[in-house]
C-alpha cells in the first residue's frame, strides 16, 4: 500500500461488509420467511432485496431481515417496509424483479409502489 | 450476496467451552441448507459476557444467543436464518423483564451492556480479528495515516497529553508525558515496547484486546514510534496466551503485506516494524525494567530507576513501554480528538477502563466503563449482583499489588486517585468480587503466596520480607497467632514497601495492609478467639452434629473420607473431632442442616 487513497478504497469496499453489524438501520425491509413464504419463493426475494440495497449503496441505513409467518399465506411472498415516522407498507406476491423496483422507487425514490401493495392486489 | 452475519465468540473463554465446534457446525449446517452464500460466519474476539458463553450473535437483527452448543446449531439455522424466527429458548435472559420480553434481544439492550462505554474494546466481538480488511472498514489505520501525513511528532504528543490518557497497566502515569520524555532523549535508535505480560490472577483485559482487535495495538505502536522517533517495536506477550499470540502473528503478517508496517509507510519515509517476544510466565516480567531485561535475552530481573526507560531502556536506548489497553485507546484519541476522550471520566482520570470481572459475581466477564462509575453500578447492575443470595463483602482491585474495597465504600467512584485514597489501586483492571463466605485473612495469605512464588529474589526486602509476612499469616490462620503478630505484620509491611527494588515488592504488602485497614476485627478474631468469622480457615473450625436435627440417615457417615462419623441408623450421629479432616463433605450431603461448622 502506497497511499491513503488505497486505504480509503479498502475501507469503502469493506464498509458494506461490516455495516450489517452496526445495529438496525432507520429503514427495515422485512421478508416473511415461514414455510409458506419459502414455498412461494421468498428466498430469491430476500436475496434480491439484499443485493438491490447494496447496489444502491443504502446498506448503512436500510436493514433487510426476515420474519416468520405474517398470517396472509395466500399473498406470500409478503414483504413489509418500516420507515421511521411513516406507516408500514405491505407488499404482497413479491418476486425478485418486483424487489428491485421497490428498492429503486420506494426506498430510494420515496414513492410507494402502489401496484404491489396489499391494497391493490386482490 | 451476504444478508446476515453469524458472529461467534473466539475469545479464550468461549473457545475453551467449545466455540470452535460451534463454528464448524454452522459452516456444515449452512452448507447443507444451501445458505452458505447468503450467510457469513465470523469468528470474533470477546463479547465480554463470558459467564454465559459460548456466545453467538446474529446480525442484522443483533439477536444475542447464550450457552450455545453444537446441537443447537441446526435449529438456529433452520428456524432463525432460514425462516426468520429467532430461537427464543437460546436468547439471553436478561434480569430486566422488559428486555427479556422483547421480540428480539439485542446485545446493546441488555443490562450488562447498556451502561458500558466501549473504546478500547470497540472492535472486540464486532470484527474478525484475523482479517485486516474488517479492521480497516472500522476506520483502522486511518489514525496512522492522519498522523504520518498531517501531524508532526510534537502534535501527536500534544494530543495524547491533552486527552489526559494515563497508563492502563497499573501505575497510571500520564502517557503523553512518557512519550514526551522519550522524544526529548537524543539517540539515533529508540524503541516502542508493548507490555502484554498480563499476570495478575483473575485479569484478562489485555488478552481480550489482543485476541479481539490486534491491529489496534499494532497501529498505536507505529503512531508511538512516529511520535518519539523510533523505528522498532517489541510486543512482550505471555506464552500462556496462545490465541492472542497466534492472532498477533497473523495481524503482523497482514500489516506488513499491506505496507502498513515496514519501510516507507504511506510513502512518507517513515519506517516501523514490530517483533513479538514471548514471556515464560514470570510475574515480575510485567515490571517494566524486568521486562526489558527479559527482551534483551537475560533473566527477567528488575533494575533500579532512574535511569528511567525513556532515557535508558531497551538495549540501553530511549524506550517507551505502554500497556496493551493504553495502546488500544490511542487511535481513537487521534481520530476523535483529545476533547472527546477528556469528556469521559473524572477530573484526573479520563476515558474508560476495562475490568475483568470475576469471583462471586453473576456476570463474570469483561466490562468497559467510563472512569468514575461507582463500584455499586459495576457490581449490582452490570455484574448482576452476588449470586446465591449472598451479601457483597468486598472487591479486590489490582490483584496481588492492590487492595480491597469494603462494602461500606461501594459508592466510591472508580478512578486512579479515589482508589489510592482508600488504600487500593486501579492496577491493570482485575476486579475480584468477594461475598460473605470469604475470609479476608485467607485472602491476604493467598496473594502473599503468589508474591512469594513470584518474587525474583534479587533484593532482600522482597525475597525475605514477603516470605516472613506469609509465615506470620500462616501462623494466624493456623490458630497460633498472637496480638503482637498483627503489629509485626504492619511493621514488616512498611519496611518491604519502602525498601524493595521494584513495583512487585513495593506493592506486595498491599493486600495485607488493606485487609488490616478494613477488616482488622477478622484478624483479631483469628488471634484472640481462635475463630474464623467467615468459616474458611480449617484449623479454626470444628464440626459437630446437632442431635435435635439429625435423623440418622447415615448419609454423612458414608461420605466422610476419614471415617470420623459414627452412629446407628435412625439415631443421631456424632463426629470424632480428632479424626475429622474438616473437608466439609458431610455438610454438602446432609439434607437436614444438622451439621454445624464453627
Amino acid at each position: 500500500m502506497k497511499s491513503l487513497a488505497e486505504l480509503a478504497a479498502i475501507r469503502e469496499k469493506m464498509k458494506n461488509n461490516v455495516v450489517l453489524r452496526e445495529g438496525s438501520g432507520q429503514t427495515r425491509i422485512v421478508v416473511g420467511m415461514a414455510t409458506c413464504g419459502i414455498a412461494a419463493g421468498a428466498r430469491p426475494v430476500l436475496n434480491a432485496f439484499v443485493e438491490a440495497v447494496n447496489e444502491a449503496g443504502l446498506s448503512g441505513n436500510v436493514t433487510v431481515s426476515q420474519t416468520g409467518c405474517i398470517g396472509i399465506c395466500q399473498y406470500e411472498p409478503v414483504v413489509e417496509v418500516f420507515e421511521a415516522g411513516k406507516d408500514k407498507v405491505t407488499y404482497v406476491k413479491m418476486t425478485a424483479e418486483k424487489a428491485k423496483r421497490v428498492v429503486d422507487e420506494h426506498i430510494k425514490g420515496g414513492k410507494v409502489v402502489e401496484e404491489f401493495t396489499i391494497g391493490s392486489v386482490k | 450476496m451476504i444478508r446476515a452475519h453469524v458472529l461467534i465468540c473466539g475469545g479464550t473463554g468461549c473457545t475453551s467451552s467449545g466455540s470452535d465446534k460451534i463454528q464448524e457446525a454452522f459452516e456444515r449446517e449452512l452448507a447443507a441448507s444451501d445458505l452458505a452464500s447468503e450467510i457469513k460466519v465470523v469468528r470474533t474476539g470477546c463479547f465480554g459476557l463470558c459467564a454465559v458463553g459460548p456466545v453467538v450473535i446474529v446480525h442484522p437483527d443483533g439477536t444475542f444467543y447464550s450457552h450455545v452448543t453444537p446441537d443447537d446449531v441446526p435449529e438456529i439455522v433452520s428456524e432463525h436464518l432460514l425462516k426468520g424466527r429467532p430461537v427464543k429458548r437460546l436468547e439471553y435472559k436478561d434480569v430486566d423483564e422488559t428486555v427479556r420480553d422483547k421480540v428480539n434481544v439485542s446485545l446493546n439492550d441488555t443490562t450488562f451492556y447498556k451502561t458500558q462505554k466501549r473504546v478500547a474494546l470497540r472492535n472486540c466481538g464486532v470484527i474478525d480479528p484475523e482479517n485486516i480488511d474488517e479492521y480497516i472498514a472500522m476506520d483502522g489505520y486511518q489514525a496512522l495515516g492522519k498522523v504520518l501525513t498531517e501531524m508532526t511528532p510534537d502534535d501527536v504528543i500534544k494530543v495524547i497529553l491533552d486527552s489526559g490518557l494515563r497508563g492502563r497497566g497499573g501505575g497510571g502515569f500520564p502517557t503523553g508525558r512518557k512519550w514526551m520524555f522519550a522524544k526529548a532523549s537524543v539517540s539515533d535508535k529508540k524503541y516502542v515496547v508493548c507490555n502484554a505480560d498480563e499476570g495478575d490472577p483473575g485479569a484478562f483485559m489485555d488478552r481480550s484486546v489482543l485476541e479481539g482487535d490486534p491491529h489496534a495495538v499494532l497501529e498505536a505502536m507505529a503512531i508511538a514510534g512516529y511520535a518519539i522517533g523510533a523505528d522498532e517495536g517489541y510486543i512482550y506477550v505471555r506464552a500462556e496466551y496462545p490465541i492472542a499470540v497466534h492472532r498477533l502473528e497473523i495481524a503482523l503478517k497482514q500489516a506488513r503485506e499491506y505496507g502498513l508496517l515496514g519501510k516507507n509507510i504511506f510513502g512518507t519515509g517513515f519506517n516501523f516494524d514490530i517483533t513479538i517476544r514471548l514471556g515464560a510466565g514470570a510475574f515480575v516480567c510485567g515490571e517494566e525494567t524486568a521486562l526489558l531485561t527479559s527482551i534483551e535475552g537475560n533473566r527477567g530481573e528488575p533494575r533500579p530507576r532512574p535511569p528511567f526507560p525513556a532515557v535508558k531502556g531497551l538495549f540501553g536506548q530511549p524506550t517507551i513501554i505502554n500497556n496493551v489497553e493504553t495502546f488500544a485507546n490511542i487511535c481513537q484519541i487521534i481520530l476523535n480528538g483529545p476533547e472527546w476522550f477528556a469528556s469521559m471520566g473524572t477530573e484526573k482520570s479520563k476515558g474508560t477502563k476495562v475490568f475483568a470481572l470475576g469471583g462471586k459475581i453473576t456476570n463474570t466477564g469483561l466490562v468497559e466503563i467510563p472512569m468514575g462509575t461507582t463500584l455499586r453500578e459495576v457490581v449490582e447492575v452490570i455484574g448482576g449482583g452476588v449470586p446465591n443470595g449472598k451479601k457483597f463483602k468486598a472487591a479486590q482491585t489490582g490483584g496481588p499489588s492492590g487492595g480491597c474495597i469494603p462494602a461500606s465504600l461501594i459508592d466510591t467512584p472508580i478512578d486512579y486517585d479515589n482508589l489510592i485514597a482508600i488504600g487500593s489501586m486501579m492496577g491493570s483492571g482485575g476486579l475480584i468480587i468477594m461475598d460473605e463466605d470469604t475470609c479476608m485473612v485467607d485472602l491476604a495469605k493467598f496473594f502473599l503466596e503468589f508474591t512469594v512464588d513470584e518474587s525474583c529474589g534479587k533484593c532482600a526486602p522482597c525475597r525475605i520480607g514477603t516470605r516472613r509476612l506469609l509465615e506470620i499469616l500462616e501462623k494466624i490462620v493456623d490458630g497460633k497467632g498472637e496480638l503482637e503478630d498483627i503489629d509485626r505484620l504492619e511493621e514488616l509491611a512498611a519496611y518491604i514497601k519502602s525498601a524493595s527494588l521494584c513495583g512487585l515488592g513495593q506493592t506486595a504488602p498491599n493486600p495485607v495492609l488493606s485487609t488490616l485497614r478494613y477488616f482488622r476485627d477478622e484478624y483479631i478474631a483469628h488471634v484472640t478467639e481462635k475463630r474464623c468469622p467467615a468459616g474458611v480457615c480449617k484449623h479454626l473450625l470444628s464440626y459437630s452434629i446437632d442431635p435435635e436435627k439429625c435423623r440418622g440417615c447415615t448419609a454423612c457417615a458414608r461420605v466422610c473420607p476419614a471415617g470420623a462419623i459414627s452412629g446407628s441408623v435412625k439415631q443421631p450421629h456424632t463426629i470424632d473431632t480428632a479424626k475429622c479432616l474438616k473437608c466439609g463433605a458431610c455438610i454438602e450431603k446432609c439434607k437436614f442442616g444438622a451439621i454445624i461448622k464453627k
